[in-house]
């Protein structure tokens, strides 16, 4: 831990919709970017679906939060990483997913990807080297 | 959306504590009855101040924030898990948050609140008190270790 | 620098257990609780993945949610530890981080 700066991850392991807490988690994701810590979001298991792009919730009555996680830049949020085999038992691949990118004002405001898609083993790497795991 | 609209209360400090004793931070994220995740956390609380740790607070988050409310009425030979959590702050002082945002959505209300909203009734057990997510950010930050019980 | 793991739910109803052992790493434990204990009995169509998945950790279950749930500690994997919450506190307070995948 250097100045007082603690590791936050917050694990992604449902799906959007059918329960609160992916929304939920997102609210916390928000309001702990005010802290200025260094976060990362994990998606892992069906965590991956709620970066699926095309979602539509019209017909169902619920609001598509799904456009927040292209917010999430703005806030200084800008590692978002997704677990490869989580996305290949599912069918998917990154051009399933929605583009979500920040802006490096270090390299003249360059445009950068927030999405890195991570082997399993990279995955365990990235939580073991937390100071604090928020589980959603 | 304005997601930072929500006030943050300012940073507390807990004493220092010596020797080998953590302070745990506890976040409880399903509702009483339904899940066991209230109970074992409560259990957990229980122990790790029997340990001599301490738990300065406890954060409520979900369906977790309906643990405080002062109305429910289980069966006489069942645990109140309300109660349960209330004389814990009244002993130990732990500080029991229930999520603003969370509660709004779920129909937990302090006074404040409920006056504030135009409701007419508060429901908060003794002990419960409602603020911002950024409690649960600081108790991350503050405690020793964060433990989620929930589903 | 070690991470102490907690897994509520059932094997037979959830992947989370199988998830959270494909996670952990050596020197790890992996503590079941509630209804994740129904993974640390022996004879079931998953103690070879068990074993298998849980060789470099330690397994650990709270030892309360297993009575509750009528399981004698004899069917156990072997290998299991049974804790009780001072110990699971102890655990924590002995470990660097909890993950705990709900």
């Amino acid at each position: 831990m250097e100045d007082g700066v603690k590791k936050f991850l917050y694990v992604n392991r449902k799906a959007p919709y059918g329960t609160i807490y992916a929304l939920e988690s997102l609210e916390v994701v928000l309001i702990g970017a005010a802290f200025d810590q260094d976060v990362s979001l994990a998606f892992l298991d069906d965590g991956v679906f709620q970066l699926v792009k095309s979602q539509d919730t019209k017909d169902i009555g619920v609001k598509n939060f799904s456009p927040t996680f292209r917010a999430l830049g703005d806030y200084e949020v800008t590692k978002l990483f997704v677990e490869k085999e989580s996305l290949d038992e599912r069918g998917l691949t990154a051009d399933d997913l929605q583009e979500i990118m920040w802006e490096d004002e270090d390299e003249d405001y360059a445009e950068k990807p927030s999405i890195r898609i991570i082997s399993r083993t990279e995955m365990a790497d990235v939580m073991s080297d937390q100071d604090v795991i928020l589980s959603f | 959306m304005d997601w930072r609209a929500q006030d943050h209360e300012p940073i507390r400090t807990y004493p220092l504590l010596g020797g080998d004793d953590l302070k745990f931070g506890i976040v409880v994220s399903e509702g009483p009855y339904t899940h066991q995740a209230s109970d074992t956390a409560y259990n957990f609380v229980t122990a790790a101040l029997a340990a001599g740790h301490e738990v300065p607070r406890v954060f409520f988050y979900h369906d977790g924030v309906n643990v405080g409310t002062r109305l429910s009425i289980p069966p006489q030979d069942e645990r109140n898990i309300q109660q349960q959590w209330s004389a814990l702050a009244a002993e130990h002082g732990t500080d029991l948050v229930i999520c603003i945002a969370a509660a709004q959505r779920r129909g937990l209300l302090d006074q404040n609140e409920a006056d504030r909203q135009g409701k007419d009734a508060s429901n908060i057990a003794e002990g419960f008190r409602i603020s911002g997510l950024g409690q649960l950010i600081e108790m991350g930050i503050e405690t020793d270790r964060l433990m989620t019980f929930g589903d | 620098m070690a991470t102490l793991h907690t897994v509520n739910k059932s094997p037979f109803a959830t992947q989370t257990l199988l998830s959270c052992l494909g996670h952990a790493k050596a020197g790890d434990t992996v503590l079941m609780i509630e209804d994740g204990v129904y993974g640390a009995a022996s004879n079931t169509g998953l103690a070879d993945a068990m074993v298998g998945m849980g060789g470099a950790v330690t397994l650990a279950v709270l030892a309360p949610d297993l009575k509750a749930r009528g399981i004698d500690e004899g069917r156990l994997l072997s290998g299991v530890k049974t804790v009780d919450y001072a110990g699971f506190v102890e655990l924590a307070a002995t470990h660097d981080r909890t993950q705990n995948w709900l």
